[in-house]
């Protein structure tokens, strides 16, 4: 214990006399510093105090040696744990506020200029500094632990210290960000009437399409959109659910390809394919022209576009939460309904169907929030027809850029899905009637009446067949000169994207146009799926395992992130890490931090359903049998869930190569990601290279799940459906 | 081996509302096997993970050795546990399993492979070391379960249900196994289960808990003959508890009605009018023909279990339930009988 308290107070030491204090302008990781030393740019604290003035760094010493005090103090001596709470708290707390206060161009706050007069400016925080803050993080969590919190146990107690200070500064923080932007007056300063202006605005409120030509306000068209959505995709998830579970058809397994379809599709594909079968130029719009002399028309762009985008886009989404609610229907009540005398269809109507009632419910709330928080299928599909994830976007990259409009149109976004989020979780949580218990179930489900077959049968298996031609046509879209124009073969589209050449003496050159964006993407997502499996995996054991107050708001805190719209995140960052003190926009880091924390909820369910299979059991013998928490965790948590940590590996891996709606704020001249690439291709009507650089994504993407299963599935020990029931589990 | 004793002080242990442990003092002699016997939620099991470390008592003091432990988390107690579903690590084999401990206190390699294949030799192991755990059968797995937990040479030793996951013919090996290792050993042990024939064949002493609190402790026998009230009356061997009225009554000498039957017991403590009393199944005979000083009643219902008969019979004294090894000459139902019981098989319940 006290090697470990000596460890962090070098660390801290470290950070405050050695690494650099603010930010460089190479980089966090940079270690240029090393070899061009300078003390005015790469200056540790004391440099920064007396070369460049800043003297309000200097009290942060001490609380950081403080401590040093307890080396010679029992640790149960109650002096030992309050010399480190405090210290860490005081510390804490000057580091935060002076962090805040002194911005770029001096005192952020008017206030403190008429207090103390000018200061001199400062940057963003640098590795010194936050080496420095993480020892006051360790130094509160072991005064904590000191006084016997959680049985003094100072592994829990520090990473569920981490975890909140992570969470609180890269979720809720932006959030707050984003709403103090709301509140922005054009001049400077904060207005309540600028906000109130904006908010009750007939862009966003306006009915007029009801009694006018004129179009509605961006919010009925979000809803509008939202519902039609979610109606359809349930619809058809349950036709699709019931055609595998409850009837003989004979192409189920390829049916259930469908179930991947969502994780490895990049975002613009589906729009993209629409385009091409019924844009003006498209495939279908040519042949009814052709045979039937039906003029071409734009009536794909808009609503109607978005509508049938998103419900192919989220039909598998339902299917996937519909097909395990069909399948825990429990045989023996449908048999006993039998054995009373009750007709297949009477079974299907008074059981089956009311049985199922939440979990359609649950499908289509989920269908809403997806189709809300989607932001590629509006964005190449909507022309006329603004919704709210694609207004902020534009409020922000348009030629418009409005702040304060976009901060308030991500505020209802958010309010939005975080109602049908609650509502989700809490009415329907408590309303579930499908319980799996451990006893037998040894029952038959009944065939589904005639009828209801083949009403499934006939909406059902077009739909199947029209995915099916969607993402044929992706793959070999590519190799034609110009759909709708031009049939002819050619590898043209490939050559440019992905060529490489062999030059003597240099070696390989990835000419391609598309090397640059695709290696960033894959760097970005495999750097960032690390953090984010040991992120979910590691709340998930605290979770499952310990017991704390204000476990319930922790879970919550950790999960939000989840319910957030991706543009929401995307313009919260923009926000919250623009000016000090985190200044991450335009670096790779944001991308990684926005990639972690958005996909952390799915590592810390797929950790949670894994966990949730391990007999709490194993974890006590091994305490019992002398081992530590930390060595617990190590030894017999980590070794037992590696396939949900392969699982949420893969799939965090997988969701940050195709996200869009969060990182399309947040790319750079220098860290440009493949979907923002290939939106650009769109947007020059340059559908060849889109078509190849997506369809060679979902090939990657193919063969990185392929591989995980494969691996997965060699595993000897344990439950082997885990890791797929997991991969499946995420996208409900 | 170490031999400790274990003493609980005033112990509680509250989940929210509900009181699992309701302020139980007692004491688990040192070299001793002691069995915590209960009906499910009788708080047996929470008294077990208290004196393990696993879970934190409310208020009261654990000490072991005089020593209090009571804020000592599991992992820094002299204390090992053998649970109901063993809790064999799946990942390792027989050996990385029992070595686990040892390993976590840092005893040189060759010692700890050492004292494992030792301790696997003695829970009659030898030759499986390799093993994984889901290759062993349920017995084998419940023995290096034990072996893992005695390797470490622990004060006191827990067993939390150890039998429960084996078919019935096993149990009865492995508890005299469990018990074997135990003397052999002088271990001080806790033992929790259900089952009282189980409790009564393995223990020095048993400690009957219900509702939180204890019901009564002693010796097997002591409980068996001289259970103290209706639930460990009930509990242990399914004595009949009945109504029985005071006719006389001298110095401790009760002359008591049951049903027609008239009878002497013995008791020093004072009661008025009426008073429980139990009846053991087997202690109770049934004749055919009218006895003298008898209970008469009908048999509602009969059936053959095999060493014995069970006989659910209606009586003055109410429903009685009466085992009789008598398997050729039997009642039927609906037959009118006369029940007898000798004296001293009559226990008198203080409450």
């Amino acid at each position: 214990m006290r090697g470990l308290v000596i460890c962090w107070m070098l660390i801290g030491g470290l950070g405050f006399l050695i690494f650099p204090w603010y930010v460089t302008g190479d980089g966090f990781f940079s270690i240029n510093w090393i070899l061009e030393y300078s003390l005015e740019d790469y200056g540790s604290v004391l440099p920064q105090v007396f070369i460049n003035k800043k003297y309000w760094l200097l009290p942060i010493l001490l609380p950081l040696i403080f401590p040093l005090a307890t080396l010679k103090l029992n640790q149960n001596n109650p002096l030992y744990s309050k010399i480190f709470l405090y210290s860490g708290i005081i510390g804490f707390i000057y580091f935060f506020l002076q962090g805040f206060s002194i911005g770029i161009r001096g005192w952020n706050f008017e206030i403190l200029q008429s207090i103390f007069g000018d200061v001199e400016n400062q940057y963003g925080v640098g590795s010194g500094a936050v080496l420095t803050c993480c020892t006051f993080v360790f130094y509160i969590t072991h005064g904590l632990s000191a006084r016997g919190w959680l049985n003094g146990d100072n592994f829990i107690v520090g990473s569920i210290g981490s975890i909140i200070i992570l969470v609180s500064t890269f979720v809720f923080f932006p959030i707050f960000r984003m709403f103090t932007v709301a509140f922005k007056g054009t001049e400077g300063g904060y207005e309540i009437s600028n906000f109130s202006d904006k908010i009750f605005n007939k862009g966003i409120w306006g009915l007029d399409c009801l009694y006018s030509d004129y179009a509605c306000g961006v919010f009925w068209n979000t809803i509008t959109m939202g519902t039609l959505t979610a109606f359809s995709s349930t619809i058809l998830g349950l036709g699709f659910a019931l055609l595998i579970a409850r009837t003989s058809f004979k192409f189920k397994r390829t049916i259930r390809i469908l179930s991947v379809l969502p994780i490895i599709t990049p975002p613009f594909v589906i729009g993209l394919a629409i385009i091409i079968l019924f844009g003006r130029t498209g495939v279908v719009s040519s042949f009814l022209e052709w045979g039937f002399d039906i003029e071409p028309s734009r009536w794909i762009y808009g609503l109607p576009g978005i509508w049938f985008a998103q419900t192919l886009a989220f039909t598998p989404i339902a299917f996937l939460v519909l097909i395990g609610v069909v399948e825990s229907v429990s045989p023996s009540m449908e048999e006993a309904s039998q054995t009373l005398r009750a007709s297949k269809w009477q079974v299907f109507k008074t059981v089956t169907l009311p049985l199922m009632r939440p979990g359609i419910a649950n499908a289509f709330l989920l269908g809403f929030i997806e189709s809300l928080a989607d932001f590629g299928n509006p964005l190449v599909l909507g022309a006329e027809y603004d919704v709210l994830s694609t207004e902020i976007f534009f409020a922000i990259v348009g030629a418009q850029y409005d702040e304060t409009k976009a901060a308030i149109l991500a505020m209802i976004l958010l309010s939005v899905v975080l109602v049908v989020f609650y509502l989700q979780n809490q009415w329907l949580g408590k309303k579930s009637y499908i319980s799996i218990s451990g006893k037998g179930d040894s029952g038959v489900h009944p065939e589904l009446p005639n009828k209801t077959k083949w009403v499934i049968y006939s909406t059902v298996l077009p739909w199947a067949l029209l995915t099916f031609i969607i993402y044929v046509m992706i793959m070999f879209g590519g190799f034609v000169e110009m759909w709708g124009v031009d049939h002819s073969f050619t590898l043209r589209h490939y050559i440019e994207a992905f060529s490489v050449d062999w030059v003597k003496e240099r070696g390989f050159l990835w000419t391609g146009t598309a090397w640059n964006s695709f290696n960033t993407t894959f760097t970005i997502a495999l750097i960032s799926s690390l953090p984010t499996a040991a992120i979910g995996i590691l709340t998930a054991y605290l979770l499952t395992r310990h017991k704390f107050k204000g476990k319930n708001a922790f879970e919550f805190g950790t999960m939000l992130s989840f319910a957030i719209p991706g543009s929401v995140i995307g313009v919260s960052y923009v926000f919250a890490f623009n000016v000090p003190p985190l200044e991450l926009t335009g670096t790779g880091i944001i991308l990684v931090i926005a990639f972690v924390f958005r996909n952390m909820p799915v590592g810390v369910r797929a950790g949670i359903a894994a966990m949730n299979q391990l007999d709490p059991h194993l974890d006590e013998a091994s305490s019992t049998l002398n081992a530590s928490s930390a060595q617990t965790f190590r030894n017999i948590i980590l070794p037992l869930l590696k396939p949900a940590i392969t699982a949420s590996l893969v799939f965090s891996f997988v969701r940050a190569m195709t996200a869009i709606s969060a990182v399309i704020f947040l790319v750079s001249a220098n860290y440009d990601l493949a979907v923002s690439y290939i939106l650009g291709r769109l947007e020059n009507n340059d559908y060849g290279l889109a078509i190849v650089y997506s369809s060679a994504l979902i090939v990657v993407m193919l063969i990185t799940i392929t591989l995980m299963q494969l691996i997965i599935g060699k595993r000897k020990l344990g439950r082997r459906d885990q890791a797929a029931g997991i991969l499946q589990g995420n996208l409900g | 081996m170490k031999k400790a004793e274990v003493k609980f002080e005033n112990i509680t242990k509250k989940f929210n509302e509900t009181t699992a442990v309701d302020n139980v003092s007692c004491k688990f002699e040192a070299g001793t096997l002691t069995t915590l016997l209960g009906p499910s939620g009788c708080g047996k099991t929470t008294s077990l993970r208290i004196i393990a470390g696993l879970e934190r008592a409310t208020s009261g003091k654990i000490l072991v050795d005089d020593e209090d432990v009571t804020l000592l988390p599991a992992t820094d107690r002299d204390v090992s546990m053998v649970f109901q579903s063993y809790a064999l690590f799946p990942h390792m084999s027989v050996l990385e399993n029992v070595s686990y401990g040892l390993k976590m206190i840092n005893v040189n390699k060759e010692e700890y492979i050492q004292k494992s294949l030792e301790t696997l030799k003695l829970v009659n192991l030898e030759g499986y070391e390799n093993r994984m755990p889901s290759e062993l059968s349920g017995g084998q797995q419940q023995r290096v379960a034990v072996a893992r937990a005695i390797v470490l040479e622990p004060k006191v030793l827990l067993f939390d249900e150890p039998l429960s996951n084996l078919d019935a013919k096993l149990r009865r090996q492995v508890r005299e196994d469990i018990r074997e290792i135990q003397q052999k050993l002088g271990v001080t042990t806790i033992y929790v289960t259900h089952d009282q024939e189980e409790a009564l064949a393995i223990s020095d002493k048993v400690i009957v808990m219900n509702n939180a609190v204890i019901a009564q402790e002693g010796s097997p026998k002591d409980l068996y003959n001289f259970p103290k009230n209706k639930f460990v009356a009930n509990f242990i061997g399914d004595a009949n508890v009945v109504k029985a009225e005071i006719l006389n009554k001298q110095s401790n000498s009760y002359e008591l009605k049951i049903g027609e039957m008239k009878i002497k017991v013995q008791s020093d403590k004072n009661f008025e009018k009426t008073v429980s009393v139990a009846l053991r199944p087997e202690k109770i005979l049934i004749n055919k023909d009218k006895k003298e000083n008898s209970i008469h009643a009908t048999v509602n219902n009969a059936s053959f279990v095999g060493s014995s008969y069970q006989y659910i019979l209606n009586s003055n004294a109410g429903k009685l339930f009466v085992i009789s090894g008598e398997t050729n000459d039997i009642f039927k139902v609906g037959e009118e009988v006369f029940l007898s019981i000798n004296e001293e098989e009559v226990k008198i319940l203080n409450d």
